[in-house]
């Protein structure tokens, strides 16, 4: 048996967050703003589009939140928060210059070079934009990649929609198919009314030849992979992004635990046919 | 008449449906064409033609007194307006309102009830398409319903 290399250099420790600072704080809805982090020190680590970090508020904790930002982009982390509990409170009410801490990026990421040379169909609900954005942008960036690439964005009301401006912007691209519904809305909204998986069927994809992305509350997942398989898409080609609470972060504490798998170490992108057979148990 | 045979089989809706039965159902047909703001037909009113829509785009509103309308769902090419010509005392539940220039088919509901009446497959036929819309409706009613936007 030979001896350890002793001079590599040891690996920081995962349970120890790096130090960040707040460059900028961007207010996308009432109850939601978006972070752009720098780290203090160094270089702020590649990441795959649909990874996610550990964001610390000092004094209050930790939670898991999806990376929005451009994986081509350098120099910062940008996470958009959603103000629902104690920790994406004190994220929430972060300003610029503030410090936070950070571990990651952690987790599995969106097949983005798999589905190329196949049609892309994205579709996200509320917040699930989030983490579906550094794909988009990757997808975007890399359009003669693809096949026909579409959009699906659903939320409750236009008041909340997410990354409306640049909702708009790709919506004028003439290679991107972009449709955004709502639940429900006043008489002077011109745009779609219905939920998301129905905009599914009015899609222009070859179900043989389509890499699907889902991301959104559980329920709306639910009923966009049965409109997606009901479409002809294969359960192996529909990916989506779990979300459970996370402590650790790397597959030891079994706070994540979902069936067999963890969603931070085997999560939190998967395919469906990996956890079809336990996604509608009620008691997972 | 030949037009509009051709017109209804092209349509997503009668996709399923016999040249025979298309054929019956174009004698109850006629060509509409509603400009933006244009109502397909209000709440409360008769419902005496059922919307094929070809092309175009239609809001599903629902008014309270005293309220702006409230849209619960947006229909476009190939989808269908209503099912309350179905169903006596065969009134509109809702409004449809055009949002965009609609060209849509409409089919007289009394002919249509009287054909399906007479010809128990046709009726067949429609109640299967009617029904498994209705069924895809109801469950985007409880999606939307249920919230799952909310705060959980």
């Amino acid at each position: 048996m030979g001896e350890a290399d002793l001079s590599l250099a040891p690996l920081s420790d995962p349970f120890v967050p790096e130090l960040y600072r707040t460059v900028r704080v961007t207010r996308e809805l009432r109850d939601t703003v978006t972070l752009e982090l720098a780290p203090l020190s160094g270089k702020r680590p590649a990441f795959e589009p649909g990874q996610f970090n550990m964001l610390y508020a000092f004094g209050v904790g930790e939670s898991a939140i999806s990376i929005s930002g451009d994986p081509a982009e350098e120099g910062t982390f940008v996470h958009t928060v959603r103000n629902v509990g104690a920790v994406s409170k004190a994220l929430s009410a972060l300003e610029a210059g503030a410090a936070a801490g950070l571990r990651g990026p952690f987790g599995t990421s969106w097949p983005v070079e798999g589905a190329e040379g196949s049609d892309v169909v994205i579709v996200a609900g509320g917040l699930g934009l989030a983490p579906l954005r550094p794909a988009i942008y990757h997808i975007l960036a890399n359009r003669d990649r693809y096949g026909r690439v579409s959009i699906l964005y659903g939320c409750r009301n236009p008041g909340d929609i997410l990354y409306r401006h640049e909702l708009e912007q790709w919506r004028q691209r003439l290679d991107v198919d972009l449709t955004v519904t709502v639940d429900h809305a006043d008489a002077s909204w011109h745009g779609n009314a219905g939920v998301v998986p129905s905009l599914i069927k009015r899609t222009a994809f070859d179900p043989h030849d389509t890499v699907a992305m889902v991301c959104g509350p559980e329920i709306m997942m639910r009923y966009s992979m049965n409109a997606l398989r009901g479409a002809g898409v294969s359960e192996k080609r529909i990916y989506l992004s779990m979300e459970r609470n996370m402590k650790c972060a790397i597959g030891l504490c079994g706070h994540c635990q979902f069936g067999p798998e963890f969603v931070c170490k085997d999560g939190p992108v998967v395919p469906y046919s990996k956890v079809a057979r336990i996604f509608a148990l009620r008691e997972i | 008449m030949e037009g509009l045979d051709r017109i209804l089989k092209e349509h997503a809706f009668f996709a399923a449906f016999s040249p025979e039965h298309i054929q019956l159902l174009a004698g109850c047909a006629r060509n509409h064409r509603f400009t933006a703001g244009q109502y397909l037909f209000r709440e409360g009113d008769p419902a005496d033609e059922f919307f094929l829509i070809r092309q175009g785009k239609v809001a599903l509103e629902i008014v309270a007194p005293g309220k702006e309308p409230i849209v619960f769902e947006t229909l476009t090419d190939g989808e269908v307006a209503g099912a309350s010509w179905l169903v006596a005392p065969y009134r509109w539940m809702f409004d449809a309102r055009a949002t965009t220039l609609t060209r849509a088919i409409g089919l007289d509901a009394k002919c249509l009830r009287g054909k399906c009446d007479t010809d128990h497959n046709l009726g067949y036929e429609m109640m299967k398409s009617v029904l498994s819309i209705l069924v895809k409706r109801l469950d985007h009613t409880r999606l939307q319903i249920i919230d799952v936007y909310g705060r959980g």
